[in-house]
């Protein structure tokens, strides 16, 4: 049995290694300086469909990210680790997407690319934190969706079912869903595994068309040129918003809702102190009290 | 996040020495592979830009895995049960994560499934596994016996064992008993043909072997009845999938917990000859031996590294008198001399590695055809510098990662003392590093001949006349000096003919030739490096002129009669 998987991954500044400069004086990030690093739970959400890869031979892993060329530095990560291709979702059009914006855009990828058998992508992503594109995927796509996934347990070909367990609050749950499906990946499950020697040296060399650019741009000179003929899986393939037959208006900033009005740091600061008991008077007494002024209800 | 290579650019350096470029191209055979193999190398530039980027797949999994696991593994150690060894939990997922980053049959070529990496390349990856865990170095490590069975075994058994050793199976080469640890000829094991079944079998007891539950063992055993000296033992593949061996007990050990030392009983188990009987010990092991011993040198860098680091962020960090205390003249000298150590020993490691290399390539050449009579030559200068070196090499490394880990302990005073810091593990990790593999003392005996007849002192020569830039001559004046006095030392032991006094002024003679080829191997890497080298070098020939010097005046002024006062 054979599967056809699609990992959504992402390319993020490294927002848990923040220096003093990681924040510009307006309150926006600093990208210059952070490196950009293959947002962690995505990482997660490749190393399932490596295991699938794994227990059924004959699996293909596609890569799918969406960002700047540069951005193919996650696709070249996940061949070497054992995916068997990637796209890069790469236009102006797609700039300044929201998460409705970025999962339409990804949804229509998918839709050209496609069909597969399971989408898998991390829960969220480090820099946005709001664990929308996947669901928002599933739904554009109308596909079911797991979230929150630990570690894909069964998948059974017959009743095109699979099994998963998922992360919830003191525990896990198993849940059972047709295929395909969209499912996304806690930071609790199995890491990703490293890369390996060998596909580092196959794959060292894969570049974008936007990558190979810069490089020949005043006159540079792309090393091995020949070798982008004779080993075609060297040309990362891109994907802009004509190519997956996207409507502009649901592109980018264009379709994007989200407006973000203003950043502010907020620090939590103690300004006195309250002792209670277990007593069922004093819980009592704290539910009324947080209930008043809305801190719960 | 940490990556022990990335973090490491004295450690790079020795990747971009010139030497390499004639390495890669033996051993890729002139890039012959390049068409048939993805992963092969175009060129020279193309091989150590893989070679770089694989080390530093090696160097996140040592820092993100193995050093993760480092302590748990300490404090659960292997275990024995049923008569099998298991690994603790941190040691199968180290073991893992370089099975799937591809990291076994490292230098094996492709067509078994290898990486066709140098040894010097394997050497690193060697250093920075034992950074992150000295223990589990020995299990990950112990694929280097493949070299030797890609040596002497046949093709079925290359066939047979090659690929799956590149698969991630694990080795062990099964040499020492209860009554024969440094003299290997009192082996006896016993190696019987079984003309029913056409095929050998072995019957007896092995101490101490590392992995010794191995998936494929390389065993040393008597196969000639009635033979009692080396030339009676041969070599033999032990596969695991045959059966017949079992591990009585796992050794309750001071340090490399992590790695299984097992005491090994053989009954009547199936096993192949490897090669030609009664070579085992004069010509197999000696080989095994010497990939081995340029393994521990890495792993006692790799510790010493480790060491260094530790005792460096505690220096920082912690304050006395008002001051941190890396800021006191007593506490600096320890750093300073501790960094001169590791480059002086890592300088001697790599130029070791890649005389094996060179050596190595070119044997492998003479398998598939006569070797010009200039390529005999340049085999037969690097096998000899590679004998000379190797012992050097271990000793003075492993010597080097016992005073650095105690300095380590030393630089953080009473908390060094205490088990909740990664101190006193290295410390008890470093321990066994001057012993197994052949002792220091072996390691003397190993290198003495290249000290009188002179090998050391023509490479002195040599390395001084080579140019060096300005701010070095002065210190590659003071080596040649050392030098001069290295051979008026040896010139006074000639003048007696006394066995045992030799064998007495022999230390002596060894530290003079080592710590004076490593100042001179230093200062050339300062030379081309200065950014990274050039304080170590000033502070490392201060040391070693000292060293000279104290063991010059013991052999100068010792008289053959004191002999007796030593003797017990």
């Amino acid at each position: 049995m054979s599967l056809k998987i699609a990992v959504l991954a992402k390319q993020v500044p490294d927002t848990r290694n923040v220096g003093k400069d990681a924040m510009k004086e307006d309150g926006t990030i600093n990208r210059a300086a952070l490196p950009a690093i293959f947002n962690p739970e995505d990482l997660n959400a490749l190393e399932q469909a490596l295991r699938l890869k794994d227990r059924f031979p004959g699996t293909t892993v596609t890569m799918l990210t969406m960002g700047p060329g540069r951005a193919a530095e996650i696709i070249r990560e996940g061949l070497y680790r054992g995916a068997d291709e990637g796209y890069l979702l790469t236009d102006r059009a797609f700039a300044g997407a929201d998460t409705l914006a970025t999962s339409y855009a990804i949804a229509t990828a998918i839709r050209k690319i496609g069909p597969f058998d399971l989408i898998i992508g991390g829960r969220q992503a480090i820099d946005g934190d709001t664990a929308q594109v996947g669901p928002q995927v599933a739904e554009k796509l109308g596909l079911p969706q797991v979230t929150y996934a630990e570690e894909i347990l069964n998948l059974s070909e017959k009743a095109r079912k699979v099994t998963i367990e998922r992360h919830i609050d003191g525990g896990v749950e198993t849940v059972e869903s047709p295929y395909p499906l969209v499912v996304t990946v806690n930071g609790s499950a199995a890491p990703c595994r490293p890369r390996n020697a060998k596909l580092v040296q196959k794959y060292k060399r894969a570049l974008g068309v936007q990558e190979k650019a810069a490089i020949t741009k005043d006159g540079g000179v792309l090393p091995y040129s020949d070798l982008y003929e004779t080993r075609p899986y060297l040309n990362i393939k891109e994907l802009s918003a004509s190519d997956v037959d996207a409507d502009f208006s649901q592109c980018g900033l264009a379709g994007s809702p989200t407006k973000v009005k203003a950043v502010i740091s907020i620090s939590f600061q103690t300004k006195d102190s309250k002792r209670m008991t277990g007593s069922d008077n004093d819980v009592e007494g704290l539910v009324v009290e947080l209930l008043s002024n809305h801190t719960i209800g | 996040m940490a990556n022990f290579y990335t973090d490491n650019d004295e450690l790079r350096f020795h990747l971009r020495n010139p030497l390499m470029e004639r390495i890669c191209f033996l051993k890729e055979r002139g890039y012959a592979d390049k068409g048939k193999f993805d992963y092969s190398p175009q060129d020279y530039e193309d091989a150590l830009d893989s070679y770089d980027k694989i080390l530093e797949v090696v160097g996140q999994i040592a820092a993100d895995v193995i050093d993760a696991n480092a302590e748990s593994v300490d404090i659960e150690e292997a275990h024995c049960e049923n008569s099998r060894a298991t690994y603790a939990k941190g040691t199968q997922e180290n073991l893992d994560a370089m099975i799937k980053a591809g990291m076994n049959g490292v230098t094996m070529p492709r067509c078994y499934g290898g990486l066709n990496m140098p040894v010097t390349a394997y050497t690193m990856a060697s250093e920075l596994v034992s950074t992150a865990d000295a223990g589990f170095d020995n299990v990950w490590s112990l694929q280097d016996c493949v070299e030797t069975l890609y040596a002497f075994g046949n093709d079925e058994q290359r066939k047979k064992y090659i690929p799956r050793v590149c698969a991630g199976e694990t080795m062990s080469m099964d040499l020492t008993e209860p009554d024969a640890g440094s003299d290997l000829q009192r082996v006896q094991l016993k190696a019987t043909f079984d003309d029913a079944n056409n095929c050998w079998r072995l019957n007896g007891v092995k101490r101490f072997i590392t992995n010794g539950d191995a998936d494929i063992h390389l065993v040393l055993a008597r196969s000639e009845e009635g033979s009692t000296d080396g030339r009676g033992l041969s070599m033999f593949i032990y596969d695991k999938r045959d059966g017949g061996v079992d591990v009585r007990r796992i050794e309750n050990k001071l340090g490399i917990h992590g790695s299984p030392t097992c005491e090994l009983v053989y009954r009547n188990a199936k096993c192949e000859l490897c090669g030609e009987r009664r070579l085992g010990l004069i010509k197999y092991v000696m080989s095994l031996m010497n990939g081995a011993r340029l393994g521990i040198g890495a792993q006692s860098i790799g510790l010493s590294q480790k060491a260094y680091e530790e005792a460096l962020a505690y220096a920082k960090d912690r304050k006395q008198f008002g001051k941190a205390i890396i800021d006191m003249p007593p506490v600096y000298d320890l750093l300073a001399t501790m960094k001169a150590k590791i480059d002086a020993g890592r300088s001697l490691l790599y130029q070791t590695a890649r005389y094996v290399d060179i050596y190595k390539a070119l044997d492998d050449i003479a398998m598939s055809r006569t070797l010009t009579p200039e390529e005999r030559k340049e085999q037969k200068a690097y096998a000899r510098l590679a004998d000379a070196f190797t012992p050097l090499s271990k000793g003075m490394n492993s010597e080097y990662a016992n005073q650095n880990t105690y300095d380590c302990i030393q630089v953080h005073g009473g908390s060094g003392f205490m088990m909740e810091y990664a101190c006193q593990r290295l410390y008890r990790d470093a321990r066994i590093t001057s012993i197994y593999e052949g002792t220091t003392q072996l390691q003397v005996v190993a290198a003495i001949r290249y000290v009188t007849n002179g090998t050391y002192t023509n490479i002195l020569r040599d390395l001084a006349a080579e140019d060096v830039i300005d701010e070095m001559k002065p210190l590659m004046a003071r080596v040649s000096k050392m030098t001069d006095r290295l051979e008026s030392v040896v010139n006074i032991t000639k003048e007696n003919q006394d066995p045992e006094y030799h064998d007495l002024m022999a230390r002596h003679l060894y530290e003079i030739a080592a710590v004076t080829v490593m100042a001179g191997l230093l200062v050339k890497d300062a030379s081309s490096a200065p950014e990274l080298f050039s304080s170590s070098a000033r502070v490392y020939v201060n040391l070693a002129e000292a060293e000279v010097a104290k063991h010059a005046v013991f052999v100068e002024n010792f008289s053959v009669d004191q002999v007796a006062d030593y003797r017990k």
